[in-house]
């Protein structure tokens, strides 16, 4: 799922400056398990806004946001938005631009997206994939280098690396010696001197698929 | 010439090591290289050192080529994609530096701009088979160039991170791709400094242990701190407790040097900031 945190709500309050009357969304996917977006999040939200003075319309949780139909059929059927001065979006970056398609009046993001992230437990979430189009987990033990290790290297660690930790944060494991123990348990530890070729960012820049 | 022609020549060589400074004027750095010059056989110039940033490697290297000097011009991928690795590439080769030394680079995170974007678009095995195909005359992406360029280059390895092993694994795919020399991080444990000597020995690239001169004892704990090198806490007491911290760094670094001479080809000195002293060693 994607990974959200809240913005400061300093940061809200400069941007709705000059709105009286918001309306908000939530997300009902993501957002909502990571308790940043969910029915908690978005009532609270609207009460701090309220003590600042804000009149808040309404709010929708939406199942979900980044489902541009969902969204359509919400500024069909709820007219009391149209009432608003701007929508506050408490989704991901996706959330936020599927509202953006469709929405007659001005929209506010209200999180910050930080990665797709797998869940230990609710606030211990782990950056494991980029979604890069290029998948390498077959040939590494499916623990991948391209999210976790900080340099993002194919072929190895590099010299930073000691004691089983990274140089950026010595709390942090060596993502290729993870690797390497997977591959000595498996007893080919050789496999690491196979060479991996460049990465194609070409994967990158799909824009949309058909 | 050819940093690999010096090798098969001596059986002892020497490098060491010059950071540019933090602005453009070179006189001090240029003094303290003919302070050295009788006593190394290259000197490298690092790129960006420690995620921090000073003026191109490759122009540096340029003038000291330009006074005598055999220079290894680092250069790493954390600054550069795979157009500017090889643009770099060919520009060593006019600039007439025939030695390069690849490295990852520190993350920008460990230097003095935290927030900027790191490239990484290579990584060292990847600049090496890149190089290899600029040898050959052709780009990385199967394009015919002008000529072929003529380089040696080399990589580093950490002797003391553990695990060991993967380090060795390491060299040896560096060393299938086209190393042809390295250079190590400061060693401090000689005794498995050997034992990983004689397992690589046999690769066929020369390994060059490097002896970094701590000047005092909140220099070597700040130097500990660096991603890949280890300061024995013996060596720390022994600085804190000296009357003249720099004369003990350097007697420790002689030690260090005279355990080293007894099995390896050659070392590389590191004093940063205090390279003038390089000639009180017994090298």
């Amino acid at each position: 799922m994607i990974v959200t945190i809240e913005k400061d709500f300093a940061e809200i309050l400069k941007v709705t400056k000059e709105e009286d009357n918001l309306f908000i969304f939530g997300c009902a996917g993501c957002a909502t398990l990571c308790q940043t977006g969910g029915e908690k999040q978005v009532k609270e939200l609207g009460a701090k806004l309220e003590s600042e003075g804000k009149e808040i319309i309404g709010y929708s949780v939406l199942d979900v946001p980044c489902d541009e139909r969902i969204v359509q059929k919400e500024f069909r059927n709820n007219s009391s938005i149209r009432n608003a001065d701007s929508i506050l979006i408490m989704a991901c970056g996706a959330g936020i631009q599927s509202v953006q398609k469709f929405s007659p009046i001005p929209i506010h993001p209200v999180l910050d997206s930080l990665f797709l992230g797998t869940i230990e437990r609710i606030g211990k979430f782990y950056n494991y994939c980029s979604i890069c189009g290029n998948c390498v987990l077959e040939d590494t033990q499916n623990l991948c280098p391209i999210t976790r290790c900080a340099k993002g290297l194919l072929n190895g660690p590099c010299g930073g690396m000691n004691e089983g930790k990274c140089e950026v944060n010595s709390e942090l494991d060596c993502v290729w010696v993870l690797i390497y123990e997977a591959m000595e348990k498996k007893g080919n530890v050789n496999n690491l001197k196979l060479f991996r070729e460049p990465r194609n960012w070409v994967q990158s820049f799909v824009f949309k698929s058909e | 010439m050819k940093f690999c022609d010096i090798l098969k020549r001596k059986e002892f060589v020497v490098t060491c090591e010059f950071c540019p400074p933090k602005g453009t004027d070179l006189t001090e750095m240029l003094q303290k290289t003919e302070l050295v010059r009788p006593y190394v056989d290259a000197i490298n110039v690092t790129d960006n050192q420690r995620a921090r940033l000073y003026p191109s490697s490759l122009a540096v290297s340029r003038i000291l080529k330009e006074r005598g000097f055999e220079v290894i011009c680092h250069l790493t991928c954390r600054d550069r994609n795979r157009l500017s690795l090889q643009s770099d590439l060919l520009g060593v080769h006019i600039l007439g530096i025939e030695n390069i030394l690849f490295l990852s680079g520190d993350h920008p995170l460990l230097g003095d701009h935290p927030e900027s974007k790191p490239v990484y678009d290579l990584d060292v095995s990847q600049l090496l088979r890149t190089a290899s195909h600029l040898k050959e005359g052709k780009t990385l992406s199967g394009k015919k160039l002008q000529n072929k360029i003529s380089l040696c280059t080399g990589a580093v390895v950490n002797p003391e991170a553990e695990p060991q092993e993967l380090q060795i694994l390491m060299m040896e795919k560096k060393i299938v791709l086209g190393a042809e020399f390295f250079q190590t991080q400061p060693v401090f444990d000689v005794d498995k400094y050997r034992k990983f000597y004689d397992r690589v020995k046999g690769f066929g690239a020369r390994v060059l242990p490097s002896v970094l001169v701590i000047k005092s004892a909140k220099f070597a704990k700040n130097m500990s701190k660096v991603p890949g090198i280890k300061i024995p806490e013996k060596y720390i007491k022994r600085l804190e407790r000296a009357q003249n911290p720099l004369k003990e760094g350097l007697k420790i670094a002689d030690e260090i040097i005279l355990a080293l001479k007894e099995f390896s080809g050659g070392i590389h000195l590191m004093a940063p900031g205090i390279e003038e002293n390089i000639p009180q060693l017994k090298i």
